[in-house]
């Protein structure tokens, strides 16, 4: 799997290039113009499909089985587990701590992704569209070095920051002695992930901004519109798609992100308990994993769902 | 030059000094630590020393935990890179039954399929198949992670290289071997280049994979390694932590730095630009 | 050397279109043979048949009487020039040229003759250690052709050799590709839309449209006697006339109310016709004619130089006629066009095909 914070996923078309354009022109099938034939390249591709289903399509699958079963990590059910049909999932709707990581992280993507990249992404682009490069490059280096370090640096950079008896937080608010992380753990999370991940969203509608025809925007500043009024009315229509498209996957990168364990756990006592917190908690403290595996699959199918969504929007778009 | 118009620029500058200040306070933490006498979790001006450099140096686990690092992210670099380029090749270049479904699903996949829902049939599986505690088990996974995403990134590349190289070869009598090797294999090297400092650099801060799979110390990657240092707390840890966490950092950045340069964001985070 | 035998050939792809539509078609051996007609007309799928690039769907391809239809590119014995050129980024000019005999492993010590010598004949000495990065557009082609010489093929394929060069770089290329043909005397059959290019360069050129053979013959044929009127509209650098006329019985046909002479003899009297005359054979007169004629008024005269394009206004048809720079009418001078009859071709109505055994010229 990839890592927590960034998980690669192939290209949204950016505005005013078509993805994917075929050399050669359109003149007819495509042509195997080394000779391979077709034999050989299913050969080629065979080595990444055999890795790709052990390591990514199998575990999905397996995921529904697990879930149908009592399978724990120690006991007896470890050696020999029975199907215990539905039960996982009835469990699940009635399991108030399950409730609660689903409100979290509900929380935690509204907050930090939803709002918080969404609006500091765009409002960096659209600032900076007219800076002089020195400024824009620095601001952009501190952004996307937020992006770029390993997540278990960045999470203990925060914790250092968050500290209670040391944290720099409190030597500026000068408010020594707040334990940030234990009184207010999920608004610490939803900083943090707004610092992490606000690059992404900046690069996209810094590439977005420049799709939008200069020429219109000059045609909006000779009537004498406003910048809220330009933004209204020239530059959200251009961009509507990409606001759309960025926030869904932003929100499915942050409901599917281990680092809130880096920082606090999913404490103190659940209180900041995610999805994917809770998954781990639950299969592999309370070793319960065929509870978990349900609860995984819950979260597939939701990934699935907005990854659909998302794709079709993409397409349409291209 | 009216009011409202200086009014505006001073907003201005202050909203861009917040936003920097905003990303940078919690970074200089990374900066002053590592050469600080008397290191806290706060930032503030560092009485400069080497001493925790040395510390880290000796450290039993710390820089043993880079290699592990290397060994793990080298492997599934070159594994991702290799994979990827032969399927996206036969994939750009050849009508194969499936292969728009296939590039669909793929595409699919590389969003649905994350760590943190399949943690737990990854765990099992690793556990049943012996593979528990093994580094290599730990590239095994990694690289079916990123394969998908590569295979679509790489074959974007290669489509873009003109068939008239493969079909000038072809007419001049070059067999399939002698066109890739001669011809294909070069002019895709800087594709190549970039697959495998994407692989490197995302598998590099992998933080889940290796904490699910890894038991012993000594084989837990620098990812891990931090973690149980700061659960493990302590003052030699102060120490340790910061200049950890620097050294850990440089490779990524450098990395990042060699890739933007020449190819800008272009790859990360999959924005094509 | 070679001659090129294609028969019955058609290349139908998976969804539907008929690339190449039943076409048959002698190349002689030496010939400097044009495919030419406009994009999508299937010239180039042609080509990259004969090369083995695409495989023929129905019909046979033959190279130096040998059957190369069902043969691998790489055995048929053919060179072929990409209009990307396609020299390889990572070989020098060099390695570039002898590519085709390193693929056949040839010795190393061979291959540099061969490059120095290929190089020489090309004006390429000194840059055989470049990149082809490193070049002009105009000594990148000479490298392709250079590579495509070395490999001592049979016949010689160009896929718009001239169209990746600036205009004035294109004139200058097209002399030294004609002189190194003849030099060389290699079979070449090149791939073009620009009708000018195929009228400088070609022994003999085939018209395509839409994956037919439309003409087949000598420049000069096909530019004085288009044998239909998609022919006579995509020759010729200014568009030929084409206008509705009828034949009259006395050798004539009436045109933009007046009259032309024509080689009536075959047409029934009466018949109606499309009239075609080029801009070029027109001769105009500002005094008065005798015989047949069109009586007009000048509208607008554009400047080409060493000629000018008169249109004129007759009886509400407009017609081209090219005059000599120094006799450039005025506009709304009353002028009078005649025409040699072995000038003026008339064409079926409905068909475009051109009337009258004697004046057809499809090979």
């Amino acid at each position: 799997m990839t890592s927590a914070s960034a998980p690669p996923v192939p290209a949204e078309p950016v505005p005013g290039r078509g993805s994917g354009r075929r050399s050669g022109g359109g003149r007819g099938p495509a042509r195997d113009v080394a000779g391979l034939g077709v034999g050989r390249a299913l050969g080629f591709v065979a080595p990444a499909m055999l890795l790709i289903g052990a390591f990514l399509i199998f575990p999905a699958l397996w995921t529904i089985y697990i879930g149908v079963t009592n399978y724990r990590l120690t006991g007896v059910e470890a050696v020999s587990p029975s199907i215990v049909g539905l039960s996982n999932y009835t469990k699940a709707l009635n399991d108030a701590l399950f409730h609660n990581a689903l409100w979290l992280t509900l929380l935690f993507v509204l907050g930090s992704a939803i709002i918080g990249q969404n609006v500091l992404g765009f409002t960096l682009a659209w600032v900076m569209r007219r800076t002089r490069p020195a400024v824009r490059r620095t601001v952009e280096a501190f952004v996307l070095l937020a992006w770029i370090l390993p997540s278990t640096v960045v999470a203990y950079l925060w914790v250092a920051f968050y500290d209670r008896d040391g944290g720099t937080l409190n030597s500026l608010l000068g408010t020594p002695g707040t334990a940030w992380l234990i009184d207010y753990p999920m608004a610490c999370l939803v900083v943090f992930n707004t610092w992490r991940g606000t690059a992404f969203s900046m690069m996209l509608y810094s590439s977005a901004l420049q799709a939008v025809p200069p020429s219109q925007l000059e045609s909006a500043r000779m009537v004498g519109a406003s910048g809220w009024q330009t933004l209204r009315d020239v530059v959200f229509p251009h961009i509507r798609g990409h606001v759309l498209t960025n926030t869904l996957l932003i929100s499915l990168w942050t409901a599917n992100d281990f680092s809130p364990f880096l920082l606090t756990k999913g404490g103190p006592n659940h209180e900041s308990e995610t999805v994917p917190v809770y998954i781990y908690n639950v299969a592999l403290q309370g070793g319960e994993l065929g509870y978990s595996s349900a609860i995984s699959f819950l979260l597939l199918i939701a990934n699935l769902l907005v990854s659909l969504v998302y794709l079709r929007l993409l397409r349409r778009r291209s | 030059m009216t009011t409202s118009f200086v009014l505006r620029r001073i907003g201005f500058y202050v909203l861009i000094c917040a936003i920097t200040l905003f990303f940078a306070v919690p970074m200089l933490w990374i900066a002053s630590a590592p050469f600080d006498a008397s290191p806290g979790l706060g930032v503030h001006w560092p009485d400069w020393t080497l001493e925790n450099v040395r510390k880290t140096l000796d450290h039993p686990y710390a820089m043993h935990s880079m290699v592990n690092s290397l060994l793990i992210c080298v492997t599934t670099a070159v594994a991702v890179t290799a994979f990827a380029a032969l399927a996206s090749y036969a994939l750009s270049r050849v009508r194969i039954p499936g292969r728009d479904a296939l590039l669909y699903g793929l595409l699919l996949l590389s969003s649905v399929v994350t760590g943190t829902a399949a943690m737990v049939p990854i765990f099992v599986m690793m556990f049943q198949l012996g593979l528990i505690d093994s580094r290599f088990g730990v590239a095994l996974v990694m690289t079916g992670g990123l394969l998908p995403a590569a295979i679509f990134i790489l074959k974007d590349f290669v489509d873009a290289v003109p068939k008239s190289y493969e079909e000038s070869a072809r007419v001049f009598g070059a067999s399939t071997g002698q066109i890739l090797r001669d011809v294909v294999l070069p002019v895709a090297r800087p594709g190549l280049a970039t697959i495998m400092v994407w692989a490197f650099v995302n598998s590099w801060g992998n933080f889940l994979v290796p904490f699910l799979l890894i038991r012993s110390i000594d084989k837990q990657p620098g990812a891990v390694l931090m973690q149980t240092l700061t659960d493990e707390g302590g003052s030699v840890n102060l120490q340790v932590l910061p200049v950890f966490s620097l050294l850990f950092s440089i490779p990524v950045v450098v990395l990042y730095l060699l890739v933007n340069s020449r190819y800008g964001f272009r790859f990360h985070g999959g924005i094509k630009s | 050397m070679a001659g090129i035998d294609i028969e019955g050939l058609a290349t139908v792809y998976p969804n539907g279109v008929r690339a190449v539509d039943g076409l048959d078609l002698h190349v002689a051996d030496g010939e400097f043979f044009a495919l030419l007609g406009p994009s999508g007309c299937g010239k180039t799928t042609l080509l990259r048949t004969i090369a083995g690039l695409e495989t023929a769907t129905e019909g046979t391809v033959r190279i130096d009487a040998a059957d190369v239809t069902r043969v691998e590119p790489g055995k048929r014995g053919v060179a072929m020039v990409f209009q990307d050129y396609a020299l390889f980024p990572h070989m020098s000019v060099s390695e570039n040229i002898t590519y085709p005999l390193k693929v056949r492993r040839v010795a190393a010590a061979t291959r540099a003759d061969v490059a120095s010598r290929t190089a020489g004949e090309l004006s390429l000495d000194g840059l055989l250690e470049r990149k082809p990065g490193q070049l002009s557009g105009g000594q990148q082609q000479r490298v392709a052709l250079a590579r495509a010489i070395a490999s001592e093929g049979k016949v010689l394929l160009l896929d718009e050799p001239l169209s990746n060069l600036d205009a004035r770089l294109r004139l200058e290329a097209r002399t030294f590709l004609k002189k190194l043909q003849r030099d060389l005397g290699i079979t070449t059959v090149f791939v073009t839309h620009d009708q000018a290019e195929a009228l400088a360069l070609a022994d003999r050129i085939a018209v395509m449209e839409s994956g037919k053979l439309r003409q087949l013959g000598s420049p000069r044929e096909v530019f004085a006697r288009p044998a239909n009127t998609f022919v006579a509209n995509f020759i010729g650098s200014t568009p030929m006339n084409l206008l509705p006329g009828k034949v009259l019985g006395d050798g004539t046909v009436s045109v933009a109310g007046g009259s032309l002479p024509a080689a009536t003899s075959s047409t029934p009297t009466d018949a109606e016709v499309t009239v075609g005359i080029r801009p070029e054979y027109l001769t105009l007169s500002t005094g008065d004619v005798n015989g047949p004629a069109l009586r007009g008024e000048v509208v607008v005269a554009e400047n080409l130089g060493t000629q000018s394009l008169v249109t004129v206004d007759c009886a509400g048809t407009l017609i081209g006629v090219t005059v000599p720079e120094e006799t450039e009418p005025a506009p709304g001078a009353p002028v009078a066009l005649t025409a040699p009859a072995s000038r003026v071709l008339l064409y079926i109505q409905d068909t475009g095909e051109l009337l009258a055994a004697e004046q057809a010229s499809v090979v």
